[in-house]
């Protein structure tokens, strides 16, 4: 076991944990704990393995690197591919240079995406945004062309947009370790890199359209849902079927009685709980194929949460509460 | 004359065969250590001797090869790193061209201190016709019963490969090397793990530069302590430097570390003073990645002691006032360069050549490009000497290899040494547009 101090917070972890694992659980044990100090990431998935260290978001500063050996790292490192010592002591946003540091990170990340938001389909849900919005600048300083590509279809279900690729490698990951070939990989070098499948092969996996949910951005989007409608315009909703292939276990995204796009659930970290096969994301676009349980559990921050009502009773509740209080004032 | 140990017989005519190159004393250092020596007795000279890795970063060798895990059943492996692509180095391909046994040499003697069945030379695809010289020296040595099974009659096995590589600069980077090895695309891996646990397929591996290998054999021959007695301080031993630039005679030379800087750029043994009497004007010490400093810093260090050929101190200073001896690609610069121009270069060049993996590396360094690119043309803004400082020092520290460090430092040494020159090209963009030379548009900096 190994105890890691977090921006003050001290919790105590297996060995081999990285020090975001480590914010994650900090957070996940102790809810008076801002949310705030698991770093961002945009390339890391804790359920793919090798995933992370390519993105340099979950940058933070370790001002103790041991009980053995207090030495201070010299530079950032990638919480998400650095493991825990025992008395370790990482800063993450109580320290303004590392926060500085990142904002330089999200800054390298925006000078080359379209920031066509009002047309993407991921806008709304997109990790890009909200990174952007958290820790970006409020104008951009890079005043030249931007590197654009034309858009591919991979198959008949997945759009690939290259122009917003991030490059987080997520997608290469799944397809190296959920499907069992992966036709699509990195071309090129540099700032002209890009994911593509060669010759523009279809991906043709049962499971392939998971590289839509793991993808941070609005680079790979579901073919049966582009231009359906705005996200926080559908109801999300728990839902499950008896599924051969997967666990059955998806969120559907309704618009009034129709199921405008099927995906995986997601956690409170945007990862999703488990993998769903392409027939129950692609083909079962039915209410009736679908047995409802409950609205998804949507965090506050996202615009989606917006007319979206997890407990009514709860919601009632609270109104009048209010209600009271404004009464009470008078 | 300063001592010379690796290429004090590269003008021998036939060096390049076995014949020759055991007549004038080849292969001894193989034949003293299998026949004599125990692996860890060979290991423990390297240490004494105090050399430092020639690739760049100067790390010990003798600690690097003390890292290797040596767990039971598990092969380990060499790898020498002939992948040499910092522009201003050429060092290498001259040692390999030239005297491609003492390469193969080393080979044998270091892996023999590993416990290495096997090693890999992994040159860089426009080496070619280097990699052709080696296949034809290993040819020989094999047919020799240098390489192979039982070596000399010894029970030491040791089979020596060469690989060429793509032509890409990140494959220099250690671990990008080892993927390029494996067959894949080049990319650097992340660190941990280090190649000593897990390296070439997975297994302890230890990767070396050229010249390194190399001075394993003088190394051994003369022993450690001996061998600790050349140089200077903590810079043992002596160094192959590629001179180039606006000097009188560029070419490869083997120095002693602790040389003057002084008197290697203007005795007529080394680079014979400056091309047409000029003056000099700035030089890059270690390869291209290496802070630029200024004719008076580098020739003296900024308290007036005169600086030394050598590690330490090159590196007096920090880099606010120093540099690094780096792998040693001297670039001299006369009065009559342009250092926006010299720095677009570069900056074109590590544009070029980011593996696009980390995205401060794959975007900052073509946005660093596109800003320089700017200037040169006169299109310049007053903001961007700021902007561009801003981006390396978000650049620096926060990549995976160290490519992104190579990227910053040229520019940040540039702007803090040259910045009279950065603004002349924005505030003067008139003045640039008609001349054909710098020549005068560096007068007119006044630098």
């Amino acid at each position: 076991m190994a105890k890691v101090t977090i921006d003050g917070h001290t919790i105590e972890v297996p060995d081999g944990t990285t020090i975001l694992q480590a914010a994650r659980m900090l957070v996940d044990k102790n809810p008076e704990v801002d949310a705030k100090i698991a770093p961002p990431t945009m390339c890391y998935y804790s359920k793919l393995k090798t995933s992370g260290g390519y993105c340099r978001t979950c940058i933070v500063k370790v001002t103790k690197g041991s009980e053995k050996d207090p030495r201070p790292m010299p530079k950032p490192v990638a919480s998400c591919r650095t493991n825990v010592m025992d008395g370790m002591e990482v800063v993450n946003i109580t320290s303004p240079e590392l926060l500085e540091a990142r904002k330089g990170v999200v800054e390298f990340l925006l000078i080359n995406h379209p920031l066509d938001c009002p047309i993407c389909d991921q806008a709304g849900e997109c990790h890009l945004q909200d990174l952007g919005y958290e820790h970006g600048l409020a104008k951009t300083r890079y005043d030249f062309s931007r590197r654009t590509f034309a858009q591919i279809d991979i198959g008949p279900y997945i759009k690939l947009h290259m122009t917003r690729c991030i490059m987080c490698f997520r997608c290469i990951k799944v397809a190296d370790q959920i499907t069992n070939n992966r036709f699509q990989g990195m071309l090129f070098r540099g700032d002209a890199s890009e994911i593509s499948t060669y010759i523009e092969k279809a991906i043709d996996n049962d499971f392939s359209g998971n590289v839509i949910d793991v993808c941070p951005v609005g680079a790979l989007t579901d073919r049966t849902w582009r231009f359906k409608s705005r996200v926080w315009f559908t109801k999300p909703m728990d839902a499950h079927r008896n599924c051969t292939k997967c666990s059955g276990k998806v969120a559907i995204w309704m618009k009034g009685n129709e199921v405008l796009r099927v995906t995986s659930r997601k956690d409170q970290w945007g990862e999703a709980i488990d993998w769903i096969c392409n027939d129950c994301r692609f083909e079962k676009k039915d209410a009736k194929d679908w047995v409802i349980e409950k609205p998804s559990h949507i965090s506050r921050h996202s615009v989606i949460s917006q007319n979206h009502y997890e407990n009514l009773a709860q919601l009632k509740l609270d109104i009048g509460k209010q209600q009271k209080q404004i009464a009470s004032k008078k | 004359m300063g001592k010379k140990l690796l290429i004090h017989n590269d003008k021998v005519p036939g060096i390049a065969t076995l014949e020759v190159y055991r007549q004038h004393g080849g292969y001894a250092s193989v034949e003293k250590a299998l026949k004599t020596m125990t692996p860890p007795e060979v290991l423990e000279e390297v240490k004494k001797s105090g050399l430092r890795g020639r690739g760049g970063a100067g790390f010990p060798t003798g600690m690097k090869w003390s890292f290797l895990a040596r767990p039971e059943g598990v092969e380990r492996y060499l790898v020498c790193n002939a992948d040499e692509s910092e522009p201003g180095t050429f060092k290498d391909r001259y040692l390999m061209e030239v005297i491609p046994h003492l390469l193969i040499e080393g080979m044998i003697t270091s892996s023999y201190a590993l416990g290495a069945k096997t090693s890999y030379i992994y040159i860089r695809g426009e080496y070619f016709y280097v990699a052709r010289i080696l296949e034809k020296a290993l040819d020989e040595a094999y047919a020799a019963g240098l390489l192979g099974k039982n070596i000399l009659g010894s029970d030491f096995s040791h089979d020596c490969y060469v690989q060429v590589g793509g032509g890409a600069y990140i494959c220099g980077e250690e671990t990008a090397l080892l993927e390029s090895l494996e067959g894949k695309r080049g990319n650097p891996r992340i660190k941990p793990p280090f190649p000593a646990i897990a390296g070439v397929w997975g297994c302890p591996t230890v990767v070396n530069n050229v010249e390194t290998i190399a001075t394993v054999c003088p190394i051994i021959m003369m022993g450690g302590d001996e061998y600790a007695k050349i140089g200077i301080g903590r810079s043992t031993g002596t160094k192959l430097i590629s001179a180039s630039g606006h000097i009188n005679k560029p070419g490869v030379y083997e120095i002693e570390l602790g040389l003057p800087v002084e008197e290697f750029i203007y005795s007529e043994e080394y680079c014979g003073g400056i091309i047409n009497g000029r003056k000099l004007k700035a030089v890059v010490a270690g390869g291209s990645s290496v802070p630029i400093l200024p004719a008076e810093l580098i020739l003296k260090n900024d308290k007036g002691e005169p600086r030394l050929m050598s590690y330490e101190s090159l590196s007096e200073g920090g880099f606010a006032t120093g540099t690094m001896l780096g792998s040693g690609g001297f670039i001299v610069y006369d009065e009559t360069t342009s250092i926006v121009k010299n720095l677009y270069t570069f900056a074109r060049f590590y544009h070029h050549e980011s593996c696009g993996q980390c995205s401060p590396c794959r975007e900052g360094t073509g946005w660093m490009e596109k800003i320089l690119h700017r200037i040169v043309e006169g299109h310049g803004k007053p903001s961007d000497i700021d902007l561009l400082w801003d981006i390396q020092r978000k650049i620096e520290g926060n990549t995976i290899c160290p490519l992104g460090d190579a990227a910053a430092w040229p520019v940040a040494s540039a702007i803090r040494h040259f910045r009279a020159e950065f603004e002349e090209y924005i505030n003067h963009p008139e003045k640039i547009k008609d001349v054909k030379h710098y020549y005068s548009v560096h007068q007119l900096a006044g630098a």
